[in-house]
């Protein structure tokens, strides 16, 4: 198999920080890696080390099959990179920062502009070309930033964390722009923080915390580690939760847990648990607020495998330890 | 953006391989990365302060406050104070650079020119050389209001221009020290707090104030041995006569050793920045 770019055993250590352990990176050319992880789990260094940007303690990474360290003037000319933060000149207006970045490519300056017009208009930038960057919204430096990174047609391209900040409609957009790029051969390395992005996008995902990769496949693969579907149950009255968690556990076969105060949640076996449990409640004369079966999302799976949620920075606990804490609080 | 059909088109115009074979790859990038530099400054005018209105205050400052107990007429005394200003305005001008190159290189910018197959030392180079025009700046205005308060070249006009360029040459070279210092900082005011304690015995630590014969002997041998005095020398031969040979070479040299030293430090602080 060939791959467009391949981490292998990444360490990269910021004085008593590690934040590389080891990680493995890889994707098929055409194809969309989602790199997931929390805050801290080191997906910034891992692409700047794709992208020449720092050279790794250990380990090595190839784009293209070429050595990011050893041949780093030939990885970035197949290179385009979006960094986390806006990596435009917030001085220079829309127009010659994608012309700067044409020139530096050794367009000629005809061709530059040209270049630029057509991205300008592709990211629906037209009419804001001739103000200054700083003048943007975010949606838009965004857009500028995604364009700058094309000007050179490049074989890979990094977007690192390209929609935090947008709006939902704004970051549907930018889902669809690297659809297009993928459409259209190039290879993208997309790291994120929302697990619906990377399942909506990804052709596979590496799921990483603490700079090591804790889980890796297709989103199917990873919903189907979680096991299947899950049914959530909230009582009306909360002091019934003890009775309903009795009820469950008997239809289930297993002892739910409770995700947040007052709901339960057990995995779902067969078909046939939910009409039962909705009999026995009714038996039971608990009055339900809701009632749902729920098929796993990637939140779950993160939870699964790091034991906390994707929301909490490691080491502070947050959902995970909560998760915990009263599911004993409300099932004992 | 809801029409988002069609995918860039993908071969209008020479892929990055093709065009990357031309030669005079730092020149060329350099050049355009100058160019941004320029306009950034067109568009923070304020960034210029510290080259339009502070030769003026420091001509006003020198001329009024002190050119009565130095010289005894203001005139005699402005004829060589003010190729001093123009040497020590355009040091402190050089801190600036640094200053400024400090705070630009945080900019995430700085990671995409990195990221492109551009020469590695161009970013810096460019920005250096965008910078000249505040060198240039600082020369009109401190010759155009000394020559509204009184002063006049002795000389000729090309004389002249070619103090004028020595001074920017030196100030040039100069500007390496700070922006090495400016890669190894981590905060603008860390570059101006170092750049500044450098420049005071540099500046003045010569013969811009009062002669040399009047000071006690330890500071009289730092002023012979500053190059900062050798420049300000150079400038005043040829600006209104003197002897220039010696101390026009002793600047070259300081110059080019400085730059043969400097530049190479400054690169390589620059690409070893994370
Ligand atoms: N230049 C640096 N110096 C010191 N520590 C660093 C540096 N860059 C990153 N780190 C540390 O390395 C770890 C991983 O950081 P990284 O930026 O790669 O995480 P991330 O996954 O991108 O997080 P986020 O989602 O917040 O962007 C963090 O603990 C961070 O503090
Ligand atoms: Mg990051």
């Amino acid at each position: 198999m060939t791959y467009a770019f391949r981490a292998e055993g990444l360490v990269k250590r910021f004085g008593a920080t590690v934040a590389l352990a080891g990680i493995d990176l890889a994707a098929r050319q055409g194809t969309v890696l989602g790199v997931l992880g929390p805050n801290g789990a080191g997906k910034t260094t891992a692409v700047r080390i794709l992208a020449t940007l720092l050279r790794p303690d250990e380990g090595t990474a190839t784009v293209g099959g070429l050595d990011v360290v050893r041949d780093a003037g030939e990885v970035r000319r197949l290179i385009g990179l979006t960094g986390q933060y806006a990596s435009v000149d917030e001085d220079l207006t829309g127009t010659e920062n994608l012309v700067l970045i044409g020139r530096l490519l050794d367009m000629r300056t005809a061709a530059a502009r040209a270049r630029a017009r057509e991205l300008l208009a592709y990211f629906e930038l037209a009419e804001a070309a001739a103000r200054p960057v700083k003048t943007y919204s975010g949606g838009m430096r965004r857009r500028l930033d995604l364009a700058a990174s094309l000007v050179g047609r490049p074989d890979v391209i990094y977007l690192d964390e390209p929609t935090t900040g947008l709006d939902p409609v704004r970051r549907e957009d930018v889902w669809g722009i690297v659809r297009s790029l993928v459409g259209d051969g190039v290879t993208v390395l997309l790291t994120t923080q929302y697990l619906e992005e990377a399942d909506a996008l990804a052709d596979e995902i590496s799921v990483i915390d603490h700079g090591r990769v804790i889980a890796h496949g297709t989103p199917a693969e990873l919903k189907q580690r979680v096991g299947g579907r899950h049914l959530d149950l909230r009582p009306l009255d909360p002091a019934r939760l003890l009775d309903s968690a009795g009820i469950l556990a008997a239809v289930a076969g297993t002892q739910p847990e409770s995700p947040t105060r007052g709901t339960l949640t057990v995995p779902v076996e067969d078909d046939g648990m939910l009409t039962a449990a909705v009999r026995r409640l009714d038996e039971a004369g608990i009055a339900v607020a809701e009632l749902s079966l729920r098929l796993p999302d990637l939140d779950d799976v993160f939870f699964t495998l790091t034991g906390h949620g994707t929301a909490a920075p490691a080491g502070t606990g947050g959902a995970g330890e909560a998760r915990t804490a009263k599911t004993e609080e409300a099932v004992r | 953006m809801t029409t988002l059909t069609a995918p860039p088109e993908r071969t209008a115009v020479p892929s990055r391989r093709e065009g990357a074979a031309r030669p005079f790859a730092l020149v060329r990038h350099s050049v355009a990365l100058a160019g941004r530099s320029l306009t950034k400054t067109r568009r923070t005018p304020e960034q210029l302060i510290d080259v339009t209105l502070q030769p003026i205050l420091f001509v006003v400052m020198f001329l009024y406050l002190l050119g009565g107990a130095v010289a005894g007429s203001t005139h005699e005394y402005l004829q060589t104070l003010l190729p001093a200003l123009m040497v020590m305005n355009t040091v402190f001008a050089s801190v600036q650079t640094g200053i400024n190159l400090n705070d630009d290189i945080k900019k995430g910018v700085f990671d995409r020119f990195r990221s492109m197959p551009i020469a590695r030392s161009a970013p810096l180079v460019g920005s250096v050389l965008g910078d000249l025009i505040r060198f240039v700046l600082l020369i009109v205005v401190q010759l155009g209001f000394g020559y509204a308060v009184g002063f006049r070249i002795e000389t000729d006009p090309l004389s002249a221009l070619a103090a004028c360029l020595l001074v920017m040459f030196f100030a040039f070279c100069l500007t390496w020290v700070f922006v090495l210092i400016g890669m190894l900082a981590r905060e603008p005011g860390a570059v101006q707090g170092i750049g500044f304690m450098a420049m005071f015995p540099l500046t003045f630590g010569t013969n811009v104030l009062v002669p040399t014969d009047t000071l006690p002997g330890w500071l009289q041998a730092w002023v012979d041995a500053n190059p900062v005095t050798a420049v300000m020398e150079t400038a005043r031969g040829l600006m209104v006569g003197g002897a220039v040979a010696g101390p026009a070479l002793e600047t070259v040299l300081w110059s080019v050793g400085v730059l043969a030293v400097f530049f190479p430090l400054a690169v390589r602080a620059y690409l070893r920045r994370t």
